[in-house]
């Protein structure tokens, strides 16, 4: 308010009424443009389905979308663990094995859960059963599974983090919380193995001492090569 | 209510109104969105929420108080760190290198979080120290702190969450710095635990742990809990989990209270 204050004490801010009806004009304009984008795309979604699109299929938006989007991406790493404790790594080392099958229980932890509280606490339909793609991983070669794995848990971490500020529910939020921290811990053991001390150095944790928030499309962009129905992400969280 | 004649309105006394929001595009992004949704019922949270973007006045109390909470924690464990490396017990190569790295970052949030506060007009807490007379004499218990206050400040971020939401520094999301500070103490925790030969996740066990470390994950929900959502995990799914994996697959919130508490992150600082 003050900054209202000032310019009405001030003559050169009455001085410019010109500027004014352009500002006023083009505004309009974006906003008619706005009122009939809005227009076609509500004729053309309907709210509660799996909806597929030319985009692929939408996760849903709102706090629905966020869960989905979570439980796409804990379907994802649920499978790619169960393949790692199926078919173990020739070289893994002593311990590694017992370790990543308590990853690969966690991950299908988050995986049901999330799917029984998209079901029975927000009461929406979960996004469907996905396939994924592991041609390009050597399950049978240590390096190619921490890899895939690092991969898989910092991208896991990013999603988290961006996609928190979209939940409108506050218990959905501490549910989220409560799983990245767990992902982080997974990331940090998956880096230490394949390299001792980088858990969070430098091309994870920025100059502030930030781990990375990514976009929910960024991240379905990324995860998309290793999973074969065509996923969209464009209204998660809106 | 319509936006745009409050808009044209306020151009009339304001002949910036449209500059001062921060991106003209995300302006339009948001107001079709919000169009999209057909929730006439958000608008007037909406709109109040560009205009105090737009007009940005002061940041509420209780968000500063949250902030200032975050960095009094970041400060103990800054100053410990600081005196864990002074200490010069800690072996040189991989140990040194963690523990440097970690003081890095703990460095960084004390920084990140007092410039927030005073550019949201607050005043950010200062001399905060890990009080000198619980500093662990030898390298190994040393190490068992740096778990409990780093397991600690993972448990800590997570209880402010939900205070977080929706508020912003400028178009900076103050809930995703918290999240992306939170994930970051997460891998601290996860590397101290293994220099400890412990498992890189809270097992069910460690809430049954002495002093200092037990504590750390106990509470109202302790660590060893097994439901989320009113679900039992070891139960309830379709597929039975161990108690273990599912306390492990989740970790909990410690409230405000429950970690300033003297036998907790309050019986640490000065």
């Amino acid at each position: 308010m003050s900054k209202i204050i000032n310019s009405s004490g001030d003559e050169a801010g009455f001085a410019q009424p010109l500027y004014v009806p352009i500002k006023r004009r083009s505004f309009f304009m974006y906003a008619g443009a706005t009122a009939g984008a809005t227009a076609l795309l509500l004729s053309g979604c309907s709210d509660d389905d799996d909806s597929v699109t030319p985009n692929g299929i939408s996760l849903g938006s709102g706090d629905v979308g966020v869960l989905n989007y979570a439980y796409a991406l804990e379907q994802l790493e649920a499978a790619f663990y169960a393949a790692v404790v199926k078919t173990p790594a020739t070289d893994f080392k002593t311990g590694e094995l017992d370790y990543f099958k308590q990853v690969a229980a966690h991950e299908a932890i988050h995986r049901d859960f999330l799917k029984a509280a998209i079901v029975n606490v927000a009461k929406a339909t979960p996004v469907q059963d996905l396939t994924p793609d592991f041609s390009k991983i050597t399950f049978t070669s240590r390096q190619s599974v921490l890899e895939t794995a690092r991969t898989f848990e910092d991208l896991g971490v990013a999603a988290y983090n961006g996609a928190g500020k979209y939940l409108k529910t506050a218990a959905y939020l501490v549910i989220a919380g409560q799983i990245v921290s767990v992902e982080a811990r997974h990331a940090a053991y998956v880096r230490d193995l394949l390299s001792n001390g980088s858990f969070a150095d430098d091309s994870i944790v920025d100059g502030s001492g930030l781990d990375k928030a990514m976009e929910p499309v960024d991240v379905i962009n990324a995860a998309q090569g290793f999973i074969k129905e065509k996923l969209d992400a464009a209204s998660v969280g809106k | 209510m319509n936006i745009f004649r409050i808009i044209e309105q306020l151009s009339e006394v304001d002949s910036d109104v449209l500059g001062r929001f921060d991106s003209r595009r995300a302006v339009f992004k948001t107001l079709g969105d919000t169009a999209k949704k057909g929730a006439l019922a958000a608008a007037p949270v909406f709109v109040a929420s560009l205009f105090q973007k737009a007009y940005g006045q002061t940041t509420s109390t209780s968000v500063i108080d949250v902030l200032n909470y975050a960095l009094t924690l970041e400060l103990l464990e800054e100053d410990f760190y600081a005196k864990m490396i002074a200490a010069n017990q800690v072996p040189a190569g991989a140990p040194a290198g963690a523990i440097a790295l970690i003081k890095k970052h703990e460095t960084a949030h004390v920084k990140l979080l007092s410039d927030t506060i005073t550019a949201l007009k607050g005043t950010p807490v200062t001399g905060k120290k890990f009080n000198p007379a619980k500093f662990p004499a030898d390298y190994t218990t040393q190490l068992v702190v740096a778990q409990a206050l780093e397991d600690t400040g993972v448990r800590a971020y997570k209880g402010q969450a939900g205070a977080l939401m929706g508020q912003m520094a400028g178009a900076t999301s103050l809930l995703q710095v918290a999240l992306q500070i939170h994930s970051v103490e997460a891998r601290h925790a996860a590397h101290i635990r293994t220099m400890r030969g412990q498992s890189p996740w809270i097992p069910a066990s460690d809430s049954s742990l002495p002093e200092p470390l037990g504590p750390v994950y106990t509470g109202a929900i302790p660590e060893s809990n097994v439901t989320q959502a009113g679900y039992d995990l070891t139960k309830q799914l379709p597929t039975p989990y161990s108690a273990t994996d599912a306390a492990a697959a989740f970790d909990e919130i410690l409230t405000k209270d429950e970690v300033l508490a003297s036998s907790r992150a309050g019986g640490l600082v000065i």
